[in-house]
């Protein structure tokens, strides 16, 4: 085969605390299709920044075309070929699919008045419509076209950039079954072109059928390549695991109590038609695991009400309860630390106590009116208790580092009377020291009977920390695991929907 | 907050100050106490407004409601002989429910605040032009109503009009509303992030359709001092252009559009603000077909100021560094 269309060598990506990449090469021919796997957090996203011009590479080259470089541009990558079709599309959807594809490049008119040829755009867009073989046209409205025909038409556009490489990422995770196979279909496509094609995703069986070869990255490091004949399932998952994880885990004081939430054949938005049960106990810690996008965080929106439960029941000490906003949650006891602290936990322009004392103001106030003295007081003693640092209660929350402000965020259902604790990913940008604290808080928490979900990516905090685990895939629980059970093995064959003996 | 108040305050007595040295019947008590009851008209639904534009929307209908409302109080009274008690009821009455129903169209309808009430100020316009034949409403000849008017434009000790009166009790009353009690901290919380408020366990939809409420009840409160000042309403151009004074004000006092920052004290201020400014043009001798033009310099320059000093103090905050709040966002940046 001639000199690969793009490779990279010794590549790394170094932030301050944390190596998002180390040592990674990887070379695409012309024509070439590559799966990429790992777990959350592997670096597959920095990876394909770097691709993109998005992030500069600490170390290392890349080559185009046999061409070195230090580093590409945004500019750069398009120049040369790159695309993307991101899991979130990056589409107009109060355009049609012809105003998309040429965004930035329309044909005008000639004259002053720089008018769009509208005709002539149309023209232009069929060709690339018709090497896809799909059944829109170029006036279709986006906002009228399934998430399929969607990323079709980010292909498309791909096409119309004169691209040499395109990179998937998950583009299946989204597609029926028929969908995902006329996916395949256009990538075969695509390779006979010559064009070559990175496939992200964590469904291997894709992988299996349409990849030439597969790369398997863990922890930032190229951890195996498996050749056409070689990829398979237990090859691929035994690359993506097989770190020590070190031991984070105390065991609870006691074993865990009675039931405390049960959920019965809940159904939500995000999986519509697929029904998740599970029971939680006082004094135990369950970890939720599971891929991004299996429905985790909006299970946990529609315990705490924020989302309607589309179907099944959800029972507290045995008792069902009919939840429909936050506070019907809250007065019963059921706290949700979100994943997005920013934007659904905190105020940030405003003070820690203030944010605290938020849920239950009627607490810290006489008449209707706020006493800030008691307010500032218990502010004062969770500050204590949970060891924020700040300069004093009256610190606006933005100013504080991420460890803090998870800190705070917990402080708010810590000063009243927990007896169901949601997590979702709570240490999610949190640094390491910042980390401990917070899991020997959950088991404080926990052995004072407090029943804890705690969602996470995160295949150390999952394993190290949970007392249980149930594992999401697509809408439903893939399985539950004990602890003598607990092993990465397991949790990513339950979490891509393979079966654990 | 306190400290973009006190610059507003400095404002207010640098123009003054000069208005006073060009002009010296600026401080005659005539003219102080004039401007004062201007003040105290157009502050009562300014802070009616603000705590709207607090929850993120806007109030657009404010002076046709004040046309509205105006009217019907003058045909209650002095054609349909109601007891003027009753019918200050009714106008506040009909104010509060006018405001909750704007309330109850942007949360339950999640139609947006400025076209739900642009909607208002059309309707209530046309509505008490078509309910007077667009004739004026006003008392007749030697018609009195000694306790109202007494109530609504007299001046104690002979100086202290009563408009400016209510003014001072509405803010303090309306201050502590929004500043110390349970009520004000939601509606803060509820303008800065919806959705954290939210999580909090805080119906947002009743605070913002409450703010509403308090809005149309405060503007009916300044109808009825309107209509007893004027004592005789055109429907057609009567509170013209009100609602954007209001805004004005609320703006000056330091209102972000946006939700979630704003200050009793900055409102009335910025409403004394706006009215020096008139009165400014009054007494300098500017042609008052520039009125319109001076407000809105002064008002731009005003907020044009304020920005620039607070991006100068975030610069300041920023350069004095939040090491591990940058290193925790760039770890997220990782994953």
């Amino acid at each position: 085969m001639a000199d690969p269309f793009l490779e990279l060598i010794n590549v790394s990506k170094t932030y301050p605390g944390v190596v998002a990449l180390d040592d990674v090469s990887l070379s695409v021919s012309h024509g070439e299709v590559v799966g990429l796997v790992g777990e959350n957090g592997a670096g597959k996203s920095t990876l394909m920044k770097i691709l993109g011009g998005v992030i500069a590479p600490t170390s290392g080259v890349v080559h185009v075309d046999g061409v070195e470089r230090r580093s590409l541009t945004v500019k750069d990558a398009i120049a040369a070929g790159i695309a993307f079709v991101h899991q979130e599309l990056n589409l107009f959807d109060n355009l049609d699919v012809a105003a998309n594809v040429f965004i930035g490049r329309e044909p005008l008119f000639a004259g002053p008045l720089k008018l769009i040829d509208r005709k002539k755009l149309r023209r232009e867009v069929q060709p690339f419509l018709d090497r896809l073989g799909v059944d829109f046209k170029p006036d279709t409205l986006v906002s009228d076209m399934s998430i399929a025909q969607r990323q079709l038409l980010e292909i498309a556009k791909a096409l119309s950039l004169n691209s040499r490489l395109v990179i998937m990422d998950e583009p299946t995770s989204s597609l029926t079954l028929s969908e995902t196979e006329r996916l395949m279909k256009v990538i075969a496509g695509l390779k006979s072109e010559g064009i070559s094609v990175i496939f992200i995703s964590h469904r291997l069986n894709e992988l299996m059928e349409c990849a030439d070869r597969v790369v398997v990255l863990r922890d930032g490091r190229v951890v195996g390549e498996l050749g056409r004949g070689r990829i398979g399932h237990d090859a691929m998952i035994r690359l993506m695991i097989g770190r020590d994880l070190k031991s984070l885990y105390t065991p609870p004081a006691a074993p865990p109590g009675d039931r405390a939430l049960e959920i019965v054949d809940v159904e939500t938005s995000a999986w519509p038609g697929c029904t998740v049960s599970l029971d939680l106990r006082h004094g135990e810690i369950l970890g939720l695991a599971g891929l991004v996008g299996s429905g985790r965080t909006e299970l946990a929106r529609a315990v705490f009400g924020v989302d309607r439960l589309l179907g099944g029941a959800i029972r507290l000490n045995g008792e069902p309860l009919a939840i429909s906003t936050p506070r019907e949650a809250i007065d019963r006891g059921i706290y949700l630390i979100p994943e997005d602290r920013k934007r659904s936990g905190l105020l940030l322009d405003v003070s820690i106590a203030a944010n605290i004392s938020l849920p239950d103001l009627a607490s810290y106030s006489r008449a209707r009116l706020v006493a800030t003295r008691s307010e500032a007081d218990n502010a004062e003693k969770q500050k204590r208790k949970l060891g924020i640092r700040a300069p004093s209660v009256a610190t606006e929350v933005a100013s504080l580092s991420g460890g803090n402000q998870q800190k705070v965020v917990l402080a708010k259902w810590l000063s009243m009377a927990p007896r169901v604790l949601i997590f979702d990913e709570p240490t999610r940008g949190i640094d390491v020291g910042a980390k401990n604290e917070i899991y020997e808080m959950l088991r404080v928490l926990a052995d004072s009977g407090v029943a804890i979900l705690m969602i996470s990516s995160d295949m150390e905090e999952v394993i190290g920390v949970s007392d249980r685990i149930a594992v999401m895939h697509e809408g439903r629980i893939s399985g539950f695991l004990d602890r003598k059970d607990f092993s990465e093995h397991n949790v990513l064959q339950l979490a891509v929907g393979n079966r654990v003996n | 907050m306190f400290k973009k108040d006190l610059g507003l305050l400095l404002l207010i007595l640098v123009v003054g100050a000069t208005v006073a040295l060009i002009n010296e019947r600026f401080l005659l008590p005539v003219n102080i106490a004039n401007t004062a009851n201007q003040v105290g008209l157009f502050g009562l639904f300014a802070i009616g407004q603000a705590f709207v534009i607090i929850t993120g929307g806007i109030e657009l209908s404010s002076g046709s409601m004040i046309a509205l409302l105006g009217v019907l109080l003058i045909d209650m009274i002095v054609n349909l002989d109601v007891h003027w008690l009753l019918a200050i009821a009714i106008v506040v009455g009909a104010g509060l429910a006018l405001g909750a129903i704007h309330g109850l169209l942007v949360t339950r309808m999640h139609l947006q605040p400025f076209v739900v009430t642009l909607c208002g100020l059309l309707i209530y316009r046309g509505v008490a032009r078509y309910y007077t034949k667009d004739a004026t409403a006003g008392f007749g000849f030697g018609e009195s109503f000694p306790t109202l008017e007494w109530l609504t434009t007299a001046r104690a000790f002979g100086i202290v009009p009563h408009s400016v009166i209510a003014l001072f009790i509405v803010t303090v009353v309306m201050g502590v509303v929004l500043h110390r009690s349970v009520f004000g901290r939601y509606l803060f919380a509820v303008g800065k992030n919806e959705e954290a408020a939210r999580y909090s366990g805080i119906n947002s939809n009743r605070i913002i359709v409450a703010a509403y409420i308090i809005c149309g009840g405060l503007t009916a409160l300044s109808a009825i001092f309107f209509a007893m000042y004027t004592r005789s309403i055109s429907p057609a151009s009567h509170g013209n252009f009100y609602e954007l004074y209001a805004i004005a004000a609320a703006v000056l006092g330091g209102c972000s559009l946006r939700g979630g920052e704003g200050s009793i004290v900055g409102v009335v201020l910025g409403t004394i603000l706006l009215q020096v400014l008139q009165n400014l043009v009054n007494l300098l001798g500017i042609p008052s077909s520039l009125n319109f033009a001076v407000m809105g310099t002064v008002i731009l320059i005003g907020v044009l100021a304020d920005q620039q000093f607070s991006q100068y103090r975030q610069h300041r905050a920023a350069a004095h560094g939040r090491p591990r709040a940058a290193g925790a966002s760039v770890a997220e940046a990782a994953e």
